[in-house]
């Protein structure tokens, strides 16, 4: 188990991502230039850097959500039978992508996108539905999720439209957390959370890295950071190179 | 799932109306399982694409291919009159914008789901019934009005009722010329939700055009968006949505209202 934990479970390779915005006069805007980034099992590595050098272009990439100009994204996606391989994510067919989502990454946004009409509940076991999971297994998994969050019963049933901030951050996060995904992608978990709920986020991404999940994520709380961080990725850096 | 094969392959598919050009050269393929929306503003070729690839409209050029169960992926148009007209009874489903354009408005709610089935074979009245109760409450219609006609429904009943005429039949592969278009906000919630179960629980496959982005956005996982009757990009549906690169598509979702 200590040998698998340490195996790369993510290789950025020559990564560069620029944004070319036609409708404001085809600005140019270099975000990082031939960025290489390796994370192994049971690690986590923060990205680092002051407020527009990229971080959240990174992980949005990572995730394939944002499409880089060049370079590779490459995560281990394992199947059912424990046999894996390495998928492309800044090259790989839609439907691939949407696999490699479905089971290997997992992606905490910083806001949760309020779907009418879906109660939280479902909202958060959702994920665990498109693996097939049998629905009493995800329903108890959403469940116990919610309440470690300290989302009050009474609120499961309900579309979280109108909850707060930090209620609506706290069912994004039992959502991400619902299947037990090898690599996890944080936007600033914690960002809207009291101190109570912080420390049961941490104590989230604790767990996720002793089962070996490699994390990549974005901690403006230094506390946060330090505490769970095993390495910083200064995008600063990055972008004095390019 | 296998997603080795397509369900739909569409090559080369060019549209003419006389000399104005509606669609040009578009492929694409669908996979088993995949909801797949076109996005572009009015008059950027979308319905004349959707009409063309589902056999109700011969385009001027170009290839439509569906995996059929017996024969694997055949040319829509080289299939005969009869076959066309049974695969869009049996295999397929179209949702129009329009309900009345799917819907007989003067046979009752009931009989409106009941025909899709009489049209494959079902003779057993209690069956029908009984098919067509259970497809009323998917859709969250009203049993008791099960015997109203639909010109007395209101359009979000309506569209729901075209829906569940559709699915009766377990289709699988839906087309959906802007399901939710004409309707208040909140009664398209409640279809989107709808929608969006129904193509999960039934492992639907569904191409729906629409131009509103937040539709896509929730019903959709890849996307092509189209301008002058030209597929300008294609890609996962966040993907195109938030780190849009071609010039229209960036126009397009910076113009939307934020609330």
């Amino acid at each position: 188990m200590t040998d698998q934990k340490k195996d790369p479970m993510i290789r950025v390779e020559n990564l560069s991502k620029t944004f070319v915005l036609h409708v404001q006069g085809s600005a140019r805007l270099p975000v990082f230039t031939n960025l290489s980034l390796e994370v192994a099992a049971g690690e986590c590595v923060a990205l680092y850097g002051p407020s527009g050098t990229g971080k959240s272009t990174l992980l949005r990439s990572l995730y394939a959500n944002y499409k880089p100009g060049s370079g590779h994204v490459w995560v281990r996606h394992g199947n059912d039978a424990g046999e894996h391989e390495w998928v492309d994510m800044a090259g790989a067919a839609p439907h691939r992508v949407l696999e490699v989502r479905r089971r290997t990454v997992g992606y905490v946004s910083q806001f949760l996108r309020v779907i009418p009409r879906v109660p939280s509940r479902d909202i958060v076991a959702e994920p665990l539905h498109a693996l097939g999971v049998d629905p009493e297994t995800a329903r108890a998994k959403a469940e116990g999720l919610l309440a470690r969050l300290n989302i009050p019963e009474a609120m499961w049933h309900l579309a979280p439209a109108t909850f707060s901030g930090g209620e609506q951050q706290r069912v994004n996060i039992a959502r991400g957390f619902a299947v037990d995904y090898p690599i996890l992608l944080l936007d600033e978990p914690t960002a809207s959370l009291d101190a109570g709920n912080r420390a049961v986020v941490v104590a989230l991404i604790a767990e996720a890295k002793a089962r070996g999940a490699a994390v990549v994520g974005i901690f403006h709380d230094d506390e946060v950071r330090e505490e769970i961080a095993d390495r910083v990725f200064d995008l600063s850096r990055e972008r004095a190179a390019a | 799932m296998d997603t080795t094969s397509p369900l739909l392959r569409v090559r080369n598919l060019t549209h003419a109306f006389g000399p104005v050009l509606a669609c040009a050269d578009v492929s694409f393929e669908l996979y088993p399982g995949e909801v797949l929306g076109v996005v572009g503003e009015s008059g950027s070729g979308k319905t004349t694409l959707l009409n063309c690839i589902s056999a109700r409209l011969a385009p001027t050029n170009g290839i439509v291919e569906y995996d059929l169960r017996t024969k694997g992926l055949t040319d829509i148009y080289a299939l005969s009159e009869p076959e066309r007209r049974l695969l869009l009874r049996t295999d397929w489903g179209v949702v129009t914008q329009n309900p009345r354009d799917g819907l007989r408005m003067d046979v009752s709610a009931g009989g409106n789901v009941g025909e899709r089935l009489m049209a494959v074979g079902a003779r057993h009245y209690a069956t029908i019934r009984g098919e067509a109760e259970d497809w009323l409450q998917k859709v969250e219609l009203d049993l008791g009005r099960i015997d109203d006609k639909p010109k007395h429904f209101s359009g979000g009943m309506q569209q729901r009722l075209q829906i569940a005429r559709n699915l009766v039949t377990k289709p699988r592969l839906v087309f959906m010329d802007e399901p939710t278009g004409g309707l208040d906000v909140s009664v398209q919630a409640r279809l989107l939700d709808l929608l969006r179960g129904l193509v999960r629980e039934l492992r639907l496959s569904a191409i729906i055009v629409t131009h509103d982005l937040a539709v896509a956005r929730l019903l959709a996982d890849r996307l092509i968006v189209m301008k002058d009757g030209k597929v300008v990009e294609t890609g996962l549906t966040d993907q195109v949505l938030d780190d849009p690169h071609h010039a229209y598509t960036q126009l397009l979702v910076s113009s939307v209202l934020q609330v």
